[in-house]
């Protein structure tokens, strides 16, 4: 059981949705949910399993037990089983509140749900760069479904630039794939580690071009700067537990830049080390300064929400950019907090929207909120999270990450500024935002109807984490700073992940 | 044959980017598949390019790299799933839109008024 656990995260999910799919489920909605609930959960267990497993060790999962670097493999470390919990918790709150009666507007929600988990820690799991692009693939085509769900002009617009924009990314990302292979002579990412500083120069500057589009593939599908544009629209017309569960999509593309350029453009890269760092640095920062202008320009809490989406990239690419464990591991530490309380707010603008009628979550007059505590208190707590105000997780984050960009004063100078200010104007949008859903009413005297208690409990559910992470934060930036570890010494481990030699 | 097989591949492409950058979404869909030929010719030269070589060891003294073509096919099926899905997707959005432009509202017209008096 232990040996083929790496591979359940993955399987699980598959599983539950075809069975979702087939007669004695896809009959009723009530099954329905309970077997997406379930298969869920039971993902949320394995990854649970497997994030305990992996302590003792780089778990490696050999598919078809063709060894490394010739066959695929599954690698659980640190930083993927650590993302695969998050994914799966996401997946669980998402079904949770999809519960609540989103499912009803189309058909096929939870099978697509679990769809996109599956394809997401598939892409966290992978050691094999172009297994990373079949995973992308399957979430990106369940995220064309959940995107169009429901159906309306609004979705049917935006899912067609996003889908035209993935699929050339699609195609500039297999691009890169044969460069890269052309050159390298493999795909597994740990072999492509011990060859890279060996090229000669003319490779090299195949090498470098396959490396930068790359770049510009994780680039969009991170919404790193000129490639964020698709993200707004997307992300305001999805439905609520679809955008929830869309929060850490950007995230996979993050990730991927921490792997390829930490692990095979890293220290160990010869003539080629840190080659797309240049190119990061203005983006990371102009990436962060739009999101801030997004967000002081919104109008309503779901767009908002996507510009603190843009605005957590440009703070992530930031600790990419940085390239030393320190920030790393504040970078990881963000990144779980940031995708988490995304996701609650993406869930709070529809609660709140529901019981605002015709005003829904733009932010203008309207009736009285049916419960205004309720929401408020919920809302409070997302706003001070996610602008970093102690005493939750966003300030833990924020101040991990200053720290780590104090290294030299000429990172201090564009990073401090930058970060705090961004932080400040969040605030001011947040609060601006807040004071017109909560506080200023018509006279008209209507009621909506009370949220259902399976979208409070995901909201909830989201938001424990705000000051669970502070709690627990010795213990979380313990792991994350020994998962930035595994990941800046890859040569120390790879006898573990290449078992049998580099090709 | 190297020098051939790389113009066919910057000839599909850049038709493919062409169509691409067209207003309405069935230039842009044409594209889209032109370009994922592109790329499924670039990734199987990824392996170099040999004449009369099998891609199993020991069946003669030079054989091909089986691994790109192994690649190829699963681009090939990803890529005609995707294709597949943005027709179907494009004549929804021709149908809730009412229009064909992938912006999902025609462009005003371009002739300005000064203009067409002059005609007259």
């Amino acid at each position: 059981m232990s040996t083929h656990l790496p591979i359940l995260p993955i399987l699980l999910p598959l599983l539950g949705a075809l069975l979702l799919l087939l007669p004695p489920l896809s009959g009723s909605l009530r099954r329905q949910r309970a077997a997406a609930l379930l298969f869920a959960l039971l993902t949320l267990l394995t990854s649970l399993l497997l994030l305990r497993l992996q302590l003792q060790g780089i778990q490696l999962y050999v598919l078809g037990g063709w060894q490394p670097p010739f066959g695929i493999v599954l690698v659980a470390d640190r930083l993927s089983s650590l993302l695969v919990l998050l994914t799966s918790l996401l997946g669980v709150t998402s079904i949770l509140y999809a519960c609540g009666g989103a499912d009803r507007d189309g058909a096929h929600l939870h099978p697509l749900l679990l769809f996109q988990i599956m394809g997401i820690n598939g892409a966290f799991l992978t050691g094999d760069l172009f297994n990373l692009f079949v995973f992308f693939e399957v979430l990106l085509i369940a995220s064309y479904g959940l995107l169009i769900h429901g159906g309306g002009k609004q979705k049917t617009q935006a899912s067609f630039h996003y889908v035209a924009l993935n699929l050339m990314g699609s195609s500039l990302f297999l691009i890169a794939l044969g460069i890269l292979y052309a050159t390298l002579g493999t795909l597994n990412i740990a072999d492509m580690s011990t060859k890279i500083a060996a090229l000669s120069d003319g490779e090299q500057a195949l090498a470098r071009a396959g490396g930068l589009l790359l770049l510009v593939v994780f680039g969009l599908k991170a919404a790193m700067l000129p490639l964020h544009f698709w993200l707004g629209p997307a992300y305001t017309a999805a439905s609520a537990p679809v955008a929830a569960l869309f929060a850490i999509m950007t995230k996979v593309g993050i990730y991927s830049m921490f792997r390829i350029f930490t692990v095979v453009f890293g220290e160990s890269a010869g003539e080629l080390a840190f080659m797309a760092q240049p190119w990061i640095w203005p983006l990371a920062l102009l990436t962060l300064l739009a999101g801030t202008v997004g967000a002081l320009a919104s109008a309503n809490l779901r767009q908002l929400s996507a510009n603190l989406v843009v605005i957590s990239v440009g703070t992530l690419l930031i600790a990419i950019v940085l390239q030393s464990e320190a920030a790393t591991s504040a970078g990881l530490y963000y990144l779980v907090h940031s995708t988490l309380v995304c996701a609650a707010l993406f869930l709070l603008a529809d609660l709140i929207g529901q019981q605002r009628g015709k005003a829904a979550d733009w932010f203008v007059m309207s009736r009285r909120l049916r419960q205004p505590t309720l929401l408020g208190i919920l809302f409070f707590v997302a706003a001070m999270t996610v602008a970093g105000v102690p005493p939750f997780s966003g300030f833990v984050g924020k101040v991990l990450l200053l720290q780590a960009a104090a290294h030299s004063t000429a990172q201090m100078v564009w990073v401090w500024p930058l970060l705090l200010l961004s932080s400040l104007v969040v605030i001011i949008a947040l609060a601006r935002g807040g004071t017109t859903l909560f506080c200023r009413h018509s006279n008209d005297r209507s009621r909506g109807e009370a949220a259902s208690p399976w979208r409070v409990a995901a909201v909830t559910l989201l938001l424990l984490a705000a000051p669970l992470m502070v709690i627990l934060g010795g213990p979380l930036t313990q792991y994350t700073r020994e998962a930035a570890g595994q990941l800046h010494a890859v040569p120390d481990y790879l006898p573990v992940l290449l078992p049998g030699g580099p090709s | 044959m190297e020098a051939l097989y790389a113009s066919c591949v910057g000839l599909l492409s850049f038709a493919g980017i062409f169509l691409c950058l067209r207003g309405r979404t069935f230039p842009v869909v044409l594209g889209l598949t032109l370009i994922s030929y592109a790329v499924n010719l670039f990734l199987f030269s990824s392996g170099r390019l040999l004449l009369n070589a099998v891609p199993i060891l020991g069946s003669g003294e030079r054989y091909a790299d089986p691994l790109p073509q192994a690649l190829v096919l699963t681009a090939i099926v990803i890529g005609f799933a995707m294709t597949a899905f943005i027709v179907i997707l494009a004549m929804r959005a021709r149908a809730d839109l009412g229009n064909d432009h992938v912006d999902g509202h025609l462009p005003p017209p371009p002739t300005p008024a000064r203009e067409r008096g002059e005609n007259r």
